[in-house]
């Protein structure tokens, strides 16, 4: 049996192909990012070496600090946004009748590709034939504003689509870690006087903390990296007012031919998001974790 | 029909509610029919405007029915052009990367939990760790790579990606279920004579052909999704995807709304219509490949 199992021959077939590519396409690429941002290199000439040059212009980019800084802010309001997602998975999870077709709906927008809901929400927030305003004006508001063309606004109308499109997701897996927990905890709660607050808060959430973190980790590396929809929606404008850091990487390689440059922001950026995971699972990382069986 | 799927929730047992617990149940029905509301709207407004003409988008209420349906929206936008081919390309390149990954997903995982050699944490780790790598940081040397072997422009790029990027999700999900299955059946086989190969595919996959049901739909919701590597590889129509090719096609069509919303809702009706038929396994799936046992 063992020596079947322990078949050098057939491990390799079975592994090596799928080692090879992921060495190819994702690890050997990161290495070179990482050497492309210490070159000067507009993608189809010469390479030339100039150290650390990138990365100081890059301390010192403006465009990118700002970039950079509404990352951070897709980030947090993705973070503020799993609470209100736990809330409507604790409703969920308390008994429902049809909370399987409530859980099938909220699920749609998260199937869509992010062109189509970007494309969506461009003619939702049409400063004049929109949906949005439309309704805004029949409620009376006078004149309601082009919310994509506004630098104060872009970003907070560009986290309303996000927010729509992962609801789904995130209600999905509180709710199967919530349905989870046994119920006779909640029952001995119960006899024991405890209130559906104050078993939600008591009983339920540390329960599910180990998922929240994972939720945490998957939503804020995922604003980090977060492209495709502001891509479509507003390309970083206006002004730069929704340049985040992968569309600002894509711009200075595609764009302006600058792929030292371009490599040099995408090797932050891979830094940056690898760090977040580790901190953030170093911060919530729990001595104890509760056994429930 | 198969059996032994993941089953990730237990239904609590119903008992009779009072007066106080209805009143509280219908407030929680209130919620939840709120956020469904929400997560739907958006598409049934898309749903009426590609029936309408721009003079009745215009004119009309937003919420107005489309009281005499403009079908020849449709007709146009699929007759215009590429969208046929777009379709076609997004079908094929969506199910072979489909049916790689999985293929080589399950000899990975097999490989992993089933033979004995020494590194297989290791590459079973370099895999996990993969899932944390932002796809933009591997863009720029991809291109480049793609571009000296001469695959920019190709769809072998598009699939070599999808792969390599989906592999790790893919031997996630078939890790718990693998780790589940019991190898009782498999040891009689090797007693009996029976070779690694031939037991792979006449015994394994079989028992875990629900779990590969179900990565396979999580990889085909990806693949036909997937925006930017189509972006920046594929430069020729008769390679773009639905994804590139509806953002391209839409851009022809810049005030005529009708055009624009049908042009939407084609692309995304095969993921409609597949959620309508599929939507338990999809919701497994997407739960099961989100939370880390």
């Amino acid at each position: 049996m063992d020596k079947v199992l322990s078949n050098k021959k057939i491990i390799a077939l079975y592994v090596l192909p799928s080692l090879l590519l992921i060495l190819a396409i994702v690890y050997i690429p990161i290495v070179l990012t990482a050497y492309y941002g210490l070159n000067e290199w507009n993608g189809i000439g010469a390479m030339t070496f100039v150290g650390l040059d990138n990365y100081l212009a890059l301390f010192k980019d403006e465009t990118f600090w700002n970039s950079a800084w509404h990352s951070l802010l897709l980030a947090v309001f993705s973070g503020m946004s799993l609470l209100l997602y736990l809330i409507v998975a604790m409703v969920l999870a308390a008994r429902i009748k049809g909370a399987q077709l409530f859980r099938k709906i909220y699920l749609i927008p998260m199937l869509l590709s992010s062109v189509a809901i970007a494309q969506l929400w461009l003619k939702i927030y049409h400063p004049t034939n929109g949906v949005l305003n439309s309704i805004l004006e029949s409620l009376g508001f006078a004149n309601p504003p082009a919310w994509l063309a506004e630098s104060s606004l872009v970003l907070f109308a560009l986290f309303i689509p996000i927010l729509w499109q992962y609801a789904g997701f995130y209600i999905l897996i509180y709710y199967a870690a919530l349905k989870n927990i046994p119920a006779s905890l909640e029952e001995a709660a119960r006899i024991d006087g405890a209130n559906a607050l104050q078993i939600a808060w008591k009983i339920k959430l540390p329960l599910v903390m180990e998922v929240i973190k994972v939720t945490i980790v998957l939503a804020v590396v995922g604003s980090l990296k977060y492209f495709d929809l502001i891509f479509v929606m507003t390309d970083g404008g206006p002004n730069g007012a929704s340049e985040v850091m992968a569309s600002y990487m894509y711009h200075e390689a595609f764009r302006a031919y600058d792929f030292g440059y371009g490599s040099a922001i995408g090797f932050f950026l891979l830094v940056i998001c690898l760090a977040v995971t580790w901190v953030i699972r170093k911060l919530t990382a729990s001595k104890d974790t509760i056994q429930y069986s | 029909m198969v059996t032994g799927n993941i089953r990730i929730r237990s239904e609590l047992s119903e008992a009779k509610p009072g007066i106080g617990i209805r009143l509280g149940y219908s407030v929680l029905y209130a919620v939840l029919i709120v956020v469904a509301a929400l997560q739907l709207f958006p598409l049934v407004w898309l749903l009426f405007f590609s029936l309408k003409n721009n003079q009745e988008v215009f004119n009309l209420p937003p919420l107005s029915l489309p009281m005499n349906p403009r079908w020849e929206n449709y007709e146009k936008v699929w007759s215009a052009g590429n969208i046929d081919v777009y379709f076609f390309n997004s079908v094929w390149i969506t199910v072979s990367a489909t049916l790689i990954t999985v293929l080589l997903g399950s000899l990975v995982t097999y490989a992993v939990t089933r033979m004995r050699w020494k590194g297989s944490s290791l590459v079973l780790g370099l895999f996990m760790v993969a899932m944390m790598i932002p796809v933009h940081s591997t863009l720029i040397p991809l291109f480049s790579l793609f571009n000296k072997v001469g695959l920019t422009d190709h769809p072998l790029s598009l699939i070599l990606s999808y792969v390599a990027f989906n592999m790790p999700i893919t031997i996630m999900i078939l890790l718990g279920f693998y780790y589940a299955l019991p190898r009782e059946v498999e040891e009689a086989a090797i007693i009996d004579g029976c070779s690694v190969n031939r037991m792979f595919v006449q015994i394994v996959l079989p028992m875990t052909s629900s779990v590969l049901a179900t990565t396979a739909i999580i990889n085909m919701i990806y693949n036909w999704n997937e925006f930017i590597f189509v972006n920046t590889f594929i430069s020729s129509d008769s390679y773009k995807t639905l994804t590139v090719g509806v953002q391209n096609f839409i851009g022809q069509y810049t005030t005529d709304w009708g055009a624009i919303g049908a042009t939407l809702m084609i692309s995304i009706l095969p993921i409609l219509i597949t959620f309508l038929f599929l939507s338990n396994r999809i919701v497994e799936g997407i739960a099961a490949g989100s939370v880390k046992g």
